[in-house]
């Protein structure tokens, strides 16, 4: 069996960068991420790698984009005002058709805002946040060990489909520590590039653009990134679904709020409430129809987030339209204790249940 | 018969966009002509910043990425540090430098990135229509400074040759112009410097080039060449402001 070791979040994830054969690294100091910078400035240079700590958020993910132009695995990471700066260069990103990795362990907003746990930034990450008609890749880690595998399989699906990931994560999933096995579980994929710019070294030129002003040649560019958009919904979404079979309610939670949850169903189960639990691990692809599913069948669920409601409107679209759907949020760093969580199960159960 | 001037093999055949009497097209058969004679084209990367710069690659026969707005000195240090043989240069505007880039350009000089960055200053934004740049010159009427440009309210025009040299990083720093045939001598010398600088591996260079924007000055592109040596020139001096010669920073 494979050794674990006790890491912490945002070392899980920048060793795996470096096991993902992510060599390029540019970011700006802030809080709660600072481990990542810290352990890729160490560890990088050991690899081969480059590490620059850059002049702002703007540099580092202009710098990305100029290593991930070259065909190499390139990733930087951030926290809310630092992940705003960076949301040009991720809509070139997108335009562009450029994979990079880009992690944001959220901070409270909006405007500088506090360092507690939060998820806040759901709907920066999800729905666009920079300017165009786009989708990021959206990994929500939920363990230490998802931390590291969640960003191998992040820089995996940006070259896959030539396309910005994210990894977000609450400052909780950042900065604790859990036993980690901290070797990929299956070879990475390192995927062709043929579109990588490296001088044309006796090749047709290329070119990696997003100005597109030819007659509908920018709505024919939009409609290729809508297509490549729906094959990664089709194919690429990830979910964690527990204790479904017999539930009466079901929550849906990613992140911290999941493990809460998680002891909050077992705490209902041992009164004999039959809840069950949906952790969507991609956020962008959504399970939709995993939801569709489910909560027709179920037909109450209860969403829980670190936030004032933001994938709760997700759920609404993705949801059956009988569902009872009820929200509990604590935003700007409070915190959905196990007991909040199981007094809104009863709640949501309403007196009829057992 | 011989042929005794013809297109640089590192430039295309594509018609330009850029107006009659205005200088890119200069700059470009410049660097172009510098690319054939180092040899280079086929290990050159060119990346735009936006503005007039932005259509590069249908000018050069190489690989381009557009950068963002400004932020050209930075995709290119990402560029060339994941490809150190290969040769970067970014193709600037005035406001693309000198107003929203500066923090991105400034930062890449003074850590020294061994990159070429060509910098058209014409003294006005062109694409968007003339307006207001940091280097429009005092007095000068545009778009959005309609009363001439007031130091006491926009402040001076900026000399980002002049500043750049400032940084330890920077090995080649200068400014030529576009308007007579002499000076178009003495700009190739400089491109093709800046390029030899980055070739062998002495740091940061950048080439200032007094451009015009006849279309945007509102003058015929002979009155607008005048201009270059009559107003622009008094107030951004050419000539070297740091060359290094050694690798002496080592």
């Amino acid at each position: 069996m494979t050794e674990k070791k006790l890491t912490k979040g945002n070392i899980a994830l920048a060793e795996g960068a470096i096991q993902a054969g992510c060599r390029f690294y540019f970011g700006y100091p802030i809080t709660p991420q600072n481990d990542i910078p810290e352990y890729l400035a160490r560890n990088l240079p050991k690899h081969g790698g480059t590490f620059i700590p850059a002049e702002s958020e703007i540099a580092s993910i202009n710098m990305v984009m100029g290593a991930a132009a070259s065909g190499k695995r390139a990733m930087t990471s951030s926290s809310g005002p630092g992940i705003s700066l960076m949301q040009e260069g991720i809509s070139y990103l997108a335009g562009s058709e450029m994979p990079a990795v880009i992690v944001n362990i959220m901070r409270c907003g909006p405007g500088l805002g506090g360092i507690a746990p939060t998820q806040g930034d759901y709907n920066q990450a999800v729905h666009g946040g920079g300017h165009g008609d786009y989708r990021n890749i959206v990994l929500a880690p939920g363990s230490v060990q998802e931390m590291f595998d969640l960003t191998i399989k992040a820089f995996e699906l940006a070259d896959r489909y030539r396309n910005p990931a994210m990894i977000i994560a609450d400052a909780m999933i950042g900065q604790f520590q859990e036993p980690c096995r901290l070797t990929p579980e299956k070879p990475v994929e390192f995927p062709e590039k043929p579109w990588a710019l490296t001088g044309r070294r006796g090749r047709e030129p290329r070119l990696l653009k997003s100005l597109y002003l030819g007659d509908y040649e920018q709505e024919e560019h939009n409609l290729f990134l809508k297509q490549k958009y729906d094959e990664i919904q089709e194919k690429e979404v990830m979910v964690e679904m527990q204790h479904l079979d017999d539930a009466e309610l079901v929550i849906i939670a990613f992140g911290t709020p999941a493990r809460v949850a998680k002891t909050a169903i077992a705490m209902a189960r041992e009164e004999g409430l039959k809840v069950g639990l949906i952790r969507p691990i991609t956020l962008f692809p959504f399970p939709s129809q995993q939801i569709l599913e489910h909560s027709r069948r179920v037909g109450k669920v209860l969403v829980v987030e670190m936030n004032t409601g933001q994938m709760v409107r997700d759920v609404r679209i993705a949801a059956h339209k009988d569902a009872e759907i009820s929200f509990y949020g604590r935003p700007g760093g409070g915190f959905p204790f196990p007991d909040d969580v199981l007094a809104e199960i009863k709640k949501a159960l309403g007196g009829g249940a057992r | 018969m011989n042929a005794i001037f013809k297109r640089p093999y590192s430039l295309t055949d594509a018609p330009t966009h850029f107006c009659p009497g205005c200088t890119h097209g200069i700059a470009h058969r410049l660097i172009a002509e510098a690319m054939d004679e180092l040899g280079i084209t086929d290990r050159a990367i060119g990346i735009p910043g936006v503005g007039c710069c932005v259509f590069l690659y249908r000018y050069f026969p190489i690989d381009a990425l557009e950068a963002p707005h400004g932020r050209a000195p930075a995709c290119a240090t990402g560029m060339k540090r994941a490809q150190p043989d290969s040769v970067i240069f970014a193709y600037q505007g005035d406001g693309d430098m000198a107003a929203i880039g500066t923090s991105e350009i400034i930062h890449a000089a003074n850590r020294g990135e061994n990159i070429t960055v060509f910098f058209i200053n014409n003294s006005v934004y062109g694409m968007t229509g003339g307006q207001m740049a940091p280097t429009t010159l005092l007095g000068q009427q545009t778009t959005t400074s309609p009363y001439g440009r007031d130091f006491k309210s926009e402040g001076y025009p900026i000399k980002m040759a002049e500043m750049l040299a400032t940084l330890e990083g920077v090995a080649y720093s200068t400014r030529v112009a576009l308007h007579s045939p002499k000076h178009v001598n003495q700009a190739k010398k400089a491109i093709r410097k800046a390029f030899e600088m980055q070739m062998n591996e002495m740091g940061f260079s950048m080439v200032e080039m007094l451009s015009t924007c006849n279309t945007n000055w509102r003058v015929s592109p002979l009155e607008a060449l005048k201009m270059i040596e009559r107003e622009m020139i008094p107030y951004f001096p050419l000539g070297v402001f740091k060359e290094r010669t050694g690798k002496d920073f080592l």
